[in-house]
């Protein structure tokens, strides 16, 4: 049976997760569709640091029986894959969407040169690497 | 006022080569006076050939942004060019142009910064599936709750607006099906929110873009931002970051 005290840091530790992430959504530096992941884990990790004896069946379905916290730590490197995973879909979209905009840039200011000589070029300050 | 006020019609359109130059018909029999701006959000039909045709403002964006983004857009240029007025109307031809005095009413009366045309409030029997329908009452509650007054349809997109609320929508719009978080964001901005009883059509032509699962990541996406939001003290413009 998991130790009590591992049950509570557990909790604990899922609350201030929850917790943080609430309060990068409501100061606008996280947006709710990529927190959604982030609050699933810590709910998940909640529940299942609190109810013992559920954790414990579970650590029986997989054969762990000599420390169910592993479980824990399972679940929760589980959730973290996801969340990686889900995000470097997300990077992936971001730079394609990027390369359609330097793309279109180069094209508007191509035109912008024609129409009105030299004065339509956007000078880059630094051309990042 | 003695002059009529500068008004536009914004129109979103994905892919609705079909349906798009009725509704900027529509917009222009109702009233001419109305500047319509279709916002393309990366269509990958005729849309934006057959919105010019039509005589529109075509804005054309590079990649498909979602609804909210091709709205911001809109009323990014609508605060760009000044405008007093704005409307907003779908591409897809379920809001009807004839319905606008509806909407037009309180905002120009001045009673209102933002009015909204409800399927619900009143005339119509708009046919919907069972889901969608317990789905807008959830919101519905929820909307009322915070902003303290009956809302009865806040999913509608069909919507009157003046100078203060084309601002803020501007700066600030959010993101993923945005209609209900603004609502709670007028509120939280101290505007003036209405609604009007309209009657609304069945989609014209091409398939909407809400499925089941879509609904309920839909629907847990947005109780968490507008119950998150009502914790937000300050308001933070976009551009001020």
């Amino acid at each position: 049976m998991t130790p009590l005290k591992v049950s509570i840091a557990g909790a604990l530790a899922s609350v201030l997760l929850i917790l943080v992430v609430l309060e990068l959504i409501r100061s606008r530096r996280l947006r709710e569709r990529y927190a959604l992941l982030w609050l699933a884990t810590g709910v998940v990790l909640l529940v299942l640091s609190l109810w013992r004896g559920g954790l414990n069946t579970i650590a029986g379905w997989f054969g762990v029986t000599g420390y169910p916290p592993a479980v824990l730590f399972a679940v929760g490197v589980l959730f973290i894959l996801l969340v990686l995973l889900h995000y470097s879909t997300v990077i992936s979209k971001l730079a394609d969407q990027n390369v359609v905009l330097a793309q279109r840039l180069a094209l508007l200011e191509r035109e912008l040169r024609g129409r009105s000589g030299q004065e339509g070029t956007i000078s880059p300050t630094a051309a990042p690497r | 006022m003695a002059a009529e006020p500068k008004r536009c019609a914004i129109v979103p359109a994905l892919n609705e080569e079909d349906s798009v130059g009725a509704v900027i018909e529509g917009i222009r029999a109702f009233d001419p006076g109305f500047e319509i701006v279709v916002v393309a959000d990366g269509s990958t039909d005729r849309t934006p050939e057959v919105a010019e045709a039509a005589g529109a403002t075509v804005l054309r964006l590079p990649f498909n942004l979602g609804i909210g983004g091709a709205v911001q857009t809109g009323f990014r240029y609508a605060a760009e060019q000044g405008f007093e007025l704005a409307v907003r109307l779908d591409g897809d031809g379920q809001h009807d142009p004839q319905e606008l005095p509806a909407i037009l009413a309180p905002v120009l009366a001045g009673d209102a910064d933002i009015c909204v045309g409800s399927r619900f409030a009143g005339t119509g029997a708009y046919r919907s599936t069972r889901s969608r329908r317990i789905g807008i009452r959830v919101l519905a509650w929820a909307v009322s709750l915070l902003v303290r007054r009956r809302v009865t349809d806040p999913t509608s997109g069909f919507q009157a607006l003046n100078r203060h609320a084309i601002r803020l929508f501007a700066a600030d719009y959010p993101h993923d099906y945005p209609e209900v978080e603004a609502t709670v964001m007028c509120f939280r901005h101290r505007l003036r929110i209405a609604e009007a009883p309209v009657r609304m059509r069945e989609r014209a032509a091409g398939a909407s873009s809400i499925t089941a699962l879509r609904s309920i990541y839909y629907m847990v996406k947005v109780l968490l931002a507008i119950f998150v939001g009502v914790f937000r003290r300050n308001v933070v413009l976009l551009e001020e970051r």
